[in-house]
């Protein structure tokens, strides 16, 4: 398999799939955060300079923050996003799938400073993609895992057909799965390639073009007992 | 059991949890009765994710009960401690504990901070060339200027702030760069060690040479026990991470590193706060004319003393 999935058991023991983020979404997560930071750090040069020396020490404390602790504070308390992340959709979480906490975010930033070497995240990019989970060394040393953050999945109905048909022939499980995946997706399909992919299936429906098309939504439905058929 | 009929069973469970999650995501709880249903509604939804893949329902279904269980997974095994008391038990337990556990690493960055420190002081005295080794007459000058008894700097308390900025963030990057550095086989935390060693020695031995002991030594007394303890605790923190790389026993390289860099990091939490402390001293005490050099040697003699027992003397045993 190509896929990046990456699976964790649950004590419940059941699995969790996750999607590691890799190095070119991780590097505009980044710039992003680089942007805004460069921002706050302007205001505050311009704000804070109105106030003098105690501006002046405001100001490098503020510095060291940002520099530090943007990212902990951010992943501790913003659920594994900094703002860069969150708009990408990733978030940085433990090995195990739980979120990060304030030892683990601390050392996978603080050993930043040698992913950073020797310019320009070098180490970070090639160790990033010499293991298969896209970590950089502070993500290997924490333990942690910057993964993409799921969408919402708005689960489609199928088609509506109002009756449904039984398989004329028994199908393998493969064949079922591809008949379901059909009637899934057929919302994201043009009605082309719909009877395009319909009519491959003539000698299971016995039928072309649309009619074809309605059959096979027939059977989807009979597959997953809805409508069931009057005997 | 077909889908359909699946789905019209546990439709409300999941969309209960699914209403949890949403709550729980922006730490909204509705009442704590209410909250303990929450493990049993979510080992349920666990169930049925399983049975949904061994039956092969479709991905979609798969896929929505894939993302409940891990939004339910992470609220249920998250930690939210308390991070007031959890400051308290490190300071009063949890540091000694993990110097005690370090102490040979330690040691050894004491070693690679002081002895250093001691040889550039001493050679500051003898060979006049070492100075200029190290360090550009323009840093010379400056340091000059700070300490001169004849400078009658009355400094603002607006001053004591700006200095107290720039002592948090030099210092403590000092001390991550100095922890971070001991992945490089434990090169770069040796490296920062020495070096700082050999500066601070020169800085001492010079401005003892040339007779400005009377201003430096009441400066530096107070954080110096603070500060100094810091970098070698960032050092030992950064020299476990190297140990762990270089002779990783019976794990795997990674493995010993993760383990190292989970304890390591205690040492480095220990060493934050020593860092902020010794920077308000140097910003607020130490820096203040007001207060005669006698009190200052008093206070400053009572803190190492107080560092050294903290650090040699108590033996707690860490609260499981």
């Amino acid at each position: 398999m190509l896929d990046t999935t990456y699976l964790i058991e649950t004590p419940e023991g059941s699995t969790l799939e996750l999607h590691p983020a890799g190095p070119v979404v991780r590097s505009c997560a980044w710039l992003i955060d680089f942007i805004i930071r460069a921002i706050i750090y302007s205001a505050l040069t311009y704000y804070l300079s109105l106030l003098n020396d105690f501006g002046t020490g405001l100001l490098l404390i503020s510095i060291f923050l940002l520099e530090w602790f943007y990212p902990v504070l951010f992943e501790v308390y913003s659920q594994g996003a900094t703002p860069g992340k969150k708009l990408l959709k990733i978030r940085v979480l433990n090995e195990l799938g739980t979120p990060v906490n304030w030892n683990n975010s601390l050392i996978r930033n603080l050993l930043r400073t040698i992913d950073f070497l020797p310019i320009g995240y070098g180490f970070g990019l090639l160790t990033m993609l010499s293991n298969p989970t896209f970590k950089r060394i502070g993500d290997l040393a924490a333990g942690t895992i910057v993964a993409y953050q799921e969408n919402t999945i708005q689960r489609p109905s199928l088609p509506d057909t109002t009756t449904s048909q039984h398989l004329p022939v028994p199908l393998t499980f493969g064949e079922q799965q591809a008949l379901l995946d059909f009637a899934e997706r057929t919302f994201t399909l043009t009605m082309d390639r719909k009877i395009e992919l319909a009519n491959l299936l003539t000698p299971l429906t016995h039928q072309t073009d649309h009619t074809a098309i309605v059959t096979l939504y027939q059977f989807a439905q009979g597959l997953l007992g809805k409508n069931p058929p009057i005997e | 059991m077909k889908q359909s009929t699946f789905e019209n069973l546990y439709q409300n469970n999941w969309e209960q949890l699914e209403t949890w999650l949403n709550h729980l995501d922006h730490h909204y709880f509705k009442n704590p009765t209410e909250l303990a249903k929450f493990p049993k509604l979510y080992r349920q939804t666990c169930q049925h994710l399983a049975l949904a893949r061994d039956r092969h329902y479709t991905p979609h279904l798969v896929a929505h009960l894939n993302q409940l269980v891990l939004r339910g997974h992470q609220h249920l095994y998250a930690t939210r401690p308390n991070l007031i008391y959890q400051i308290v038990q490190f300071i009063l337990t949890d540091f000694p504990y993990w110097i005690h556990r370090h102490n040979s690493l330690i040691g050894l960055s004491c070693l690679l901070f002081f002895a250093p420190l001691l040889l550039s002081f001493w050679a500051t005295q003898t060979h006049e060339e070492w100075l200029h080794f190290l360090m550009t007459e323009k840093q010379l000058e400056d340091l000059r200027t700070l300490y001169s008894p004849q400078s009658t700097f009355a400094r603002h308390t607006q001053e004591d702030f700006l200095m107290f900025g720039h002592y948090i963030k030099n210092n403590i990057s000092i001390g991550f760069q100095t922890f971070a550095g001991g992945l490089l086989w434990g090169l770069g935390s040796t490296f920062f060690l020495i070096f700082n060693g050999l500066i601070i020695g020169a800085i001492a031995g010079h401005l003892t040479q040339i007779g400005y002991s009377n201003t430096f030594y009441p400066f530096v007394i107070g954080h110096s026990s603070l500060e100094l303890l810091a970098i070698v605790l960032s050092g030992a923190a950064g020299l476990k991470l190297g140990y762990a790389l270089l002779n990783p026993g019976r794990l795997y390289r990674l493995q010993a590193l993760r383990q190292a860099a989970s304890e390591a990091i205690y040492l480095m939490y220990g060493a934050i706060f020593l860092f902020l402390l010794a920077a308000l001293i140097e910003a607020f005490w130490s820096a203040n004319h007001l207060i005669s050099p006698e009190i200052k040697y008093t206070v400053g003699t009572a803190l190492w003393m107080i560092c050294l027992t903290y650090v040699l003397l108590l033996r707690p045993h860490r609260a499981t």
